[in-house]
């Protein structure tokens, strides 16, 4: 499908446009033959050569553990690196719910293609075809590797495994041990990759921070990806690390918004360097936002903890009818509530998607009918479901979930509702890669949240950690194989002018914000990049909002690079400087996302410009302007916007309705 | 330092029964101590059971001291103390659940064995007898716990046997593997090494507590 | 509240250290212990001080980064991470005491941030099953009796944050290995390593440098994930049938 352009988008006063893009390595056929034709045209490697043969691992987390492992354990030399202290920590840990894989064990009409199809659609129609097929595929792998590695999956009775149905899908296809999911297959993930460790065959590097990409010409003068420039945490040692191809597995960047479900240390800096080195980033502006949240509780506030959405089987969720009502909940009447969802979705009532779920209740909370600090939350009641259940159901169902809130709240949500609120959970957008996981930078390869790949505008629940392990353990052997059967590459020499250059810049940039002593704290900062993210960059976004915001996070760049503190020195453990580092990155990535929403003039998944809605405020497509993924090439002055057109073959196009 | 520690339990609650039998007057007594000579005779020589008992039982402290020593000096390197210190605040020095046993198992566990070799020295026939010297023993065990220093010197030991033995048995049947409890409170074991404490305690002090506050035997 | 923090401060590995008394202000009780941390850091960086470290990361308790000892006890009054622990735990005008978990395995790095890397190598020394990617069979082709995979579950939610250690008079790190042996060692999947892994970790362990476990029980107690002490005498089970088969 080729686009035309019937009039000059706002966006273009900040970028350029650029040629369309394409994926080389996009197979064709029929789509459930592509990833077996993928598999037997990829090149393979001599399990001789294959330890002269070695890739670099950034992150250590579903992604880049699984991959670390694999490829060490098939004999390559592997170097991989973590910022935190050991691997084990890399913050799929906190995944709770689950992991999808199309099993058909429920009998329940599940299959490859079902998995397929839910996950396009659910991405809202901008994710490749190719792509999702092959992560369905993979998913059944998935289970039966994690569970050879003892993952203790919930079990029925009988001893086989246990399913549930999630977020919203008709069939019962999610894995699970109880609600720490995530960690249960990280730690899977994280033996098989110290296994590698015990073994030689994988370095592990903890608390080193990758702060720039090295690439290097090579013969025929084709710019490869050699290697990366890390700092020891603990010395400041500024280290050189080459190989024949470099993994970056680094995770999402919703800490832009500062608040969110992200850890402390999750950071954009290892993808913002290589997209500034001209690898492409593509789709920012798609984050998902989580409807069931605890919300803020004050302006020290640090992160924001999620609630398995689950809560929203039984849970209701209102506000007071009456404005400026500031009675406790259980004090207002039945007729002085409004329900509101049930109100407007009666179909699926508090069972709607999570962005319809989220943007209600920010519309609540604008209209000033939000509860508790600061009026932004809304109360998630359970009074009924204890009713009609009684206490020890509930109790055995949520129970959990009831006594972390009461741990972080003080409060009992037994006796008073919960209060809720959306916060960003997840990005959908990340460095572009193709087929292989390849970025436009030859020998660059992108795993994980860190590239834009599978899910589209949205994410399924539960398809986070079935995308991570599959690039990790099944889908980047192959193709870092085929990349690297043309290796061993020409040894990159310490003193090689790209390095030196690559490590001047890093000195560089951390001795000027060392030197510069100003009168602000990186966190304060930071706290005021996520305000201006959140506000016009958030759960809805305005071209009058996302142009106000670039302006204002040009202004306050500007203001950090004069009047930031960083104390200490380079040269010891300095988390303040970390910080500043990766706060830096954030501004520019912050700047890309509003433009790339700016751009975007249609509400799509987890972007929703209010200009694109329908007539009962739901999202509206335009298929014949958007379809196609936006790809950002850095530029010092202004970025530019590729476009890689989506094609649907199988799947209709087609647009959702919750009514 | 669990299966030392047993065996010397295992000779202790052979020891309390004996003790016992004070109370079936002097002749009985000395009779029976006289017939712990004989154990097995004739297919062990005179006092052949008792020696290889002496042996074993010497055996089993010598592999428990060293075994304690050892362990000691390690885990206080593995502690990580600076100076004499581990944590430099003064507030909850027994953390969540420590028993008073389990502080003393080392301080503990060198009363006792001072009270070991003064309560073995005290055994051998009349080189220390306080109270004075006979070739009964049921006179000499009469002479001595008649004394306040004496009972009260046997009461400390006694008293470090019992805490000593609250935490050992449980912790020597962990060691083993044989415990099946989530908590160190919750389990069985912790009850029956309570209980044990105090019967063997309480069953070494009936004796000494008889003779000096009832006047048994005299 | 308005409180008082005595915290330990070591510029590095060499450095003696020493507690250091600070004041702040205005702490809510909503506040988390870490975000109260961050109050004071953000004043100690307004007035040219050096911030205080402390290692700390998903702020949800399941990541096991943070931890500190809170007036002598591993993460605090409460049996939950230090960043789950909120103000509303203390009184107003409290003294509190923070420490780094201290063990002669878990060297100090900075303030409050010590090096837990024996962990791993705890693991490297056999707290895995040999699984090469690729070579696993059908999952359901191996049913574990659902008690069996609970009960895996339950030691497998160890975060390794090293409390039990920190909690442990001797600096023992047997709870942490337990956990792993018992997650292991109740699956069928585990079954073939059983003997070697017990063994190996158990060298490694003391290799390592932490003390001989005592059976007191406050690394069960001081655990945020409530790991149960049974554990430790199913790695006793474990290494004594090893060693019985000859297998050391």
């Amino acid at each position: 499908m080729t686009i035309t352009e019937p009039y000059k988008n706002p966006s273009e006063q900040f970028h350029a446009v650029g040629e369309d893009i394409v994926d080389l390595k996009a197979p064709s056929g029929p789509i459930e033959k592509r990833w077996d034709d993928r598999k037997f045209n990829a090149k393979l490697v001599n399990p001789a050569n294959r330890r002269k043969l070695s890739v670099l691992v950034v992150g250590t987390g579903l992604a880049g553990a699984s991959a670390a492992a694999t490829l060490g354990e098939a004999g390559y030399h592997v170097r991989s690196f973590c910022y935190q202290d050991s691997p084990r920590r890399a913050h799929s840990i906190a995944a709770q719910g689950g992991i999808n894989a199309a099993k058909n064990y429920r009998n329940d009409g599940d299959s490859i293609y079902r998995l397929f199809y839910d996950t396009v659609k659910g991405g809202d129609f901008r994710a490749r075809e190719s792509n999702v097929y092959r992560l369905a595929q993979v998913s059944v792998n998935i289970i039966d590797q994690c569970v050879a590695q003892g993952v203790p999956f919930a079990r029925e009775y009988g001893g086989l495994l246990d399913n549930r149905s999630f977020g919203g899908v008709q069939v019962s296809r999610t894995f699970y041990a109880r609600g720490q999911t995530g960690q249960q297959l990280l730690i899977g993930a994280y033996q098989a990759l110290e296994r590698q460790i015990a073994a030689g065959t994988v370095e592990m590097n903890t608390r080193h921070e990758m702060l720039e990409l090295i690439m290097v010409p090579d013969a025929n003068g084709v710019e490869r990806a050699r290697g990366i420039i890390v700092r020891d945490m603990v010395t400041g040692e500024i280290e050189t690390h080459t190989a024949d191809a470099v993994v970056l597995a680094s995770g999402g960047y919703g800490n832009v918004f500062f608040l969110s479900t992200n850890a402390m240390g999750c950071n954009t800096t290892a993808t913002w360097r290589a997209h500034r080195k001209g690898a492409y980033f593509a789709n920012p502006c798609y984050t998902q936002i989580h409807p069931t949240c605890i919300p803020v509780s004050g302006d020290y506030q640090s992160k924001l903890t999620l609630m398995s959405e689950s809560l929203r089987n039984d849970g209701r969720i209102w506000v007071p009818a009456k404005l400026g009502d500031d009675r406790v909940a259980s004090q207002i009447p039945e007729d002085e509530r409004d329900y509101y969802l049930e109100r407007i979705y009666p179909a699926f009532g508090n069972l709607v998607p999570r962005d319809i779920a989220s943007r209600a209740a920010k519309y609540q909370c604008d209209a000033g009918k939000g509860v508790g600090p600061g009026g932004l939350g809304v109360y998630l009641d359970f009074a009924d479901a204890i009713e009609r259940l009684g206490r020890p159901a509930v109790e055995a169902k949520y129970g959990n979930l009831f006594d972390m809130y009461a741990q972080i709240t003080g409060e009992d949500p037994y006796s008073e509702p919960m209060r809720i609120y959306p916060a960003v959970h997840y990005t959908m957008g990340g460095l572009w890669v193709d087929y292989d996981l390849q970025s436009n930078l030859t020998g660059l390869f992108v795993a994980g949240e860190a590239n834009f790949s599978e899910h589209g505008a949205n994410r399924l629940g539960a398809s986070a950690l079935m995308q991570g392990l599959a690039d990790g353990y099944f889908v980047l052997p192959y193709t870092l194989a085929n990349y690297l059967a043309d290796g061993p590459y020409e040894k990159v020499a310490d003193d090689h002018p790209a390095v030196l250059e690559a490590k001047a810049a890093v000195e560089n940039r951390i001795s000027t914000l060392l030197s510069i002593n100003g009168t602000r704290t990186v966190d304060s900062y930071h706290k005021e990049l996520g305000q201006i993210m959140w506000d016009y960059c958030g759960m809805e976004r305005t071209e009058e909002g996302l142009t106000k915001a670039i302006g204002m996070i040009r202004d306050l760049k500007t203001d950090f690079w004069a009047n930031v503190k960083v104390t200490g020195v380079n040269e010891e453990l300095n988390q303040t400087l970390e910080r500043a580092g990766r706060v830096a990155d954030f501004f520019e990535l912050g700047e890309l996302m509003c433009i790339d929403a700016l751009n975007r003039r249609e509400s799509c998944g987890g972007h929703f410009r209010a200009e694109s809605q329908t007539e009962d405020g739901e999202a509206l497509r335009h298929d014949d302007e958007f379809a196609y993924v936006s790809a950002w090439e850095f530029g010092d002055k202004q970025p530019t916007l590729h476009k890689e057109p989506l094609e649907y073959e199988y799947v209709e196009m087609k647009s959702r309705s919750y009514k | 330092m669990a299966v030392s520690g047993l065996i010397m339990l295992g000779y202790l609650l052979v020891h309390a029964y004996g003790n016992l039998k004070f109370f079936q007057g002097p002749e009985k007594f000395d009779s029976y101590l006289e017939g712990l000579d004989d154990i097995l005779y004739p297919y062990l020589p005179h006092e052949g059971a008792l020696w290889i008992l002496r042996v074993v039982l010497v055996g089993a402290l010598v592999v428990h001291v060293y075994a304690a020593i050892t362990l000691w000096r390690r885990n206080k390197v593995a502690a990580g103390y600076v100076g004499n210190t581990r944590y430099q605040t003064k507030q909850n020095k027994t953390g969540y659940q420590r028993s008073y046993a389990s502080f003393t198992m080392r301080w503990g566990g060198i009363i006792l064995l001072l009270f070991i070799i003064g309560h073995v020295a005290q055994m051998l026939p009349n080189w220390l007898s306080p109270g004075g010297a006979s070739d009964s023993k049921y006179e000499r065990v009469v002479n001595g716990f008649e004394l306040w220093w004496v009972v009260l010197l046997y009461t400390i030991g006694l008293v470090a046997v019992g805490f000593h033995l609250a935490h050992g048995f449980w912790s020597a049947l962990t060691t083993l593997g044989q415990n099946h409890s989530s908590t160190r409170r919750s389990s069985r074991i912790t009850a029956v090494s309570i209980g044990l404490a105090v019967l063997i305690a309480g069953g070494f002090l009936t004796v000494p507590f008889a003779i000096f506050f009832f006047g048994a035997g005299s | 509240m308005n409180i008082t923090v005595r915290v330990w401060r070591q510029k590095n590995a060499d450095d003696k250290g020493k507690m250091v008394t600070y004041g702040v202000e205005n702490v809510s009780e909503h506040m988390s212990f870490l975000e109260m941390l961050d109050v004071l850091n953000e004043q100690l960086t307004l007035s040219g001080d050096d911030p205080i470290a402390f290692d700390h990361d998903c702020r949800e308790g399941i990541c096991g980064a943070c931890g500190v000892v809170i007036n002598g006890q591993a993460h605090g009054p409460q049996t939950t991470t230090t960043c789950q622990l909120h103000m509303r735990s203390f009184e107003d005008g409290a003294v509190i005491d923070i420490e780094p978990w201290r063990a002669g395995a878990f060297p100090v790095v900075k303030d409050l941030v010590v090096d837990r890397s024996a962990f791993d190598r705890i693991i490297q020394a056999g707290g895995f099953i040999s699984a090469p990617t690729g070579s696993a069979p059908e999952a359901n082709n191996l049913p574990v009796p659902k008690e069996d995979a609970d009960h895996a579950f339950e030691s497998a939610t160890c975060i390794g944050c090293g409390a039990c250690v920190a909690a442990c008079p001797n600096g023992s790190g047997m709870l942490f290995t337990a956990a792993k042996i018992t997650h292991l060692g109740l699956l069928p999947q585990g079954q073939p390593e059983r003997d070697s892994r017990v063994i190996g970790m158990i060298e490694q362990h003391d290799h390592e440098g932490f003390g001989g476990c005592t059976n007191i029980g406050e690394c069960t107690a001081s655990c945020p994930k409530g790991i149960p002490l049974d554990t430790i005498s199913r790695l006793n089970r474990d290494l004594l049938g090893a060693l019985a088969k000859g297998k050391a």
